[in-house]
């Protein structure tokens, strides 16, 4: 009980995640400073942003629901540190886990987009509820493609349902990405990743410019430090996930080190990269595009896994 | 100080209420995100939302019907909030001051932290008029 607790609060879990979290939000925006040629915040700013939120007034809503808006964030920052103590611990301790987690990460991976839209709707707000209404439809045509690429990992590493096991193929055969099938399954979960973590162009359920912040828009301090904490804990835990069911998984020991911190820093300048060169895109074309085109790329990824491309 | 007023100081997010300005305040304080004086280097944020805002920033003349505006906006911010009089108008009333629906300078509606005078403020004035909050 005492070591579970440990795992969840300190390391890999809350503590951890949300210092390394804060770590990749400071090089995504001294990054995005960077392409645009300035100067960019300072190493600390997530970690003064939060305290200073903490240290401000929360408000609730007069007309709305109050324990569904002060509790939706919290539901968020558990589940995702929940998932990403998953989806590290294998890689910390080979062979932990157990048959099936890949199915609970999924699950959990899904329920922080669920509760800002349960949050947003609770707070009454019509700005609110167009965000929610925008990031119901995002969750909708993102999760088949995820789940989609899931199936396709599945299949390449034998038909296994556990990270310990993915991992372990990873070791035998090389790492899935180096495959046809594994480079079309990267590009796919990039774009979910994009979706999941509602960076630009994907992030028209929170368009500042447009909706206010959308569906974080009645949210202030403390509750608003909680929900930008869980952002920073998906920040690490999506490209964590994909550095462990595609790119071999991290190694915490020795020269490992060096490169798994260089595999997440990869991902997380592509992410920075796709977000700083491209619009915000509607969400009409937002769910054409992975309706049709992600699904299709999934889908051709599957048959090439089944072939043993 | 505190850990808490210490880190209010270093992430300032600025919410802009624009009353009745000729819009020339606010092109200037967008110069202030541009890359010759990014202001991002302080931690300074523009936001969308009054609800995430800690400075609340108001350029143009206040006619009497922005001032039931910027009242609501007032109460609805989480305290602690910095108010900033933006540009000659916003300070003084400028060439609108005698004017028939004109409805006071803003600190004669609520309390002002700053004044950033000029007409418009150039952007060294508005990173001046920021080192005096971040030391008040």
């Amino acid at each position: 009980m005492v070591k579970e607790l440990f795992y969840f609060l300190i390391f890999p879990g809350m503590i951890f995640s949300v210092i390394v979290g804060g770590v990749l939000s400071w090089s995504d925006r001294k990054i995005t400073a960077r392409v645009q040629f300035r100067k960019g915040p300072p190493f600390l700013q997530p970690f003064y942003d939060l305290g200073k939120l903490f240290y401000k007034e929360t408000i609730l809503p007069k007309h709305g629901a109050k324990l569904t808006f002060l509790a939706a964030p919290v539901f968020a920052l558990f589940s995702a540190t929940l998932a990403n103590v998953f989806i590290l611990l294998p890689s910390v301790f080979p062979g932990s886990g157990f048959r099936g987690d890949l199915i609970v990460i999924f699950y959990l991976l899904a329920i922080p987009s669920l509760t800002y839209l349960l949050g947003s709707l609770a707070s009454g707000n019509p700005l609110g509820a167009l965000g929610a209404s925008r990031e119901m439809k995002l969750i909708i045509s993102y999760e088949l493609a995820f789940i989609l690429s899931l199936a396709c990992i599945i299949i390449k590493s034998g038909m296994s349902l556990s990270v310990s096991d993915i991992i372990a193929a990873q070791q035998e055969q090389g790492a899935f990405i180096g495959s046809l099938s594994g480079a079309l399954i990267f590009i796919v979960i990039l774009f979910v990743n994009q979706a999941k973590l509602a960076l630009v162009p994907f992030d028209m359920s929170e368009a500042e410019t447009e909706i206010a912040h959308g569906v974080f828009i009645e949210y202030s301090g403390s509750a608003y430090a909680i929900i930008k904490m869980a952002r920073y804990v998906m920040l690490f835990a999506l490209p964590a996930m994909l550095v462990t069911l595609l790119m071999g998984g991290f190694s915490f020991s020795g020269t490992g080190i060096l490169w798994s911190v260089l595999k997440l820093l990869l991902i997380l300048l592509l992410i920075t990269l796709i977000r700083n060169t491209n619009p915000r895109v509607r969400i009409d074309q937002a769910m054409r595009f992975f309706f049709i085109w992600m699904n299709l790329l999934a889908v051709i990824a599957i048959v090439l896994s089944l072939i043993n491309l | 100080m505190g850990l808490g007023s210490y880190c209010f100081r270093k992430s300032l997010w600025v919410f802009h209420f624009g009353g009745a300005s000729c819009n020339n305040c606010d092109i200037e304080i967008l110069d202030c995100l541009t890359p010759r004086y990014d202001i991002e280097r302080f931690g300074m944020q523009l936001v969308g939302t009054i609800r995430h805002a800690d400075v609340l920033l108001v350029s143009g003349s206040i006619n009497r019907k922005c001032r039931d505006r910027l009242l609501e906006l007032y109460h609805q911010a989480p305290k602690p909030l910095l108010v900033v009089a933006f540009g000659a108008c916003g300070c003084t009333g400028g060439i609108f001051a005698e004017g028939n629906t004109f409805a006071g300078p803003v600190d004669k509606i609520i309390p002002v932290d700053a004044y950033i005078p000029g007409c418009p403020p150039k952007p060294e004035a508005i990173l001046a008029g920021i080192v005096k909050l971040l030391n008040k």
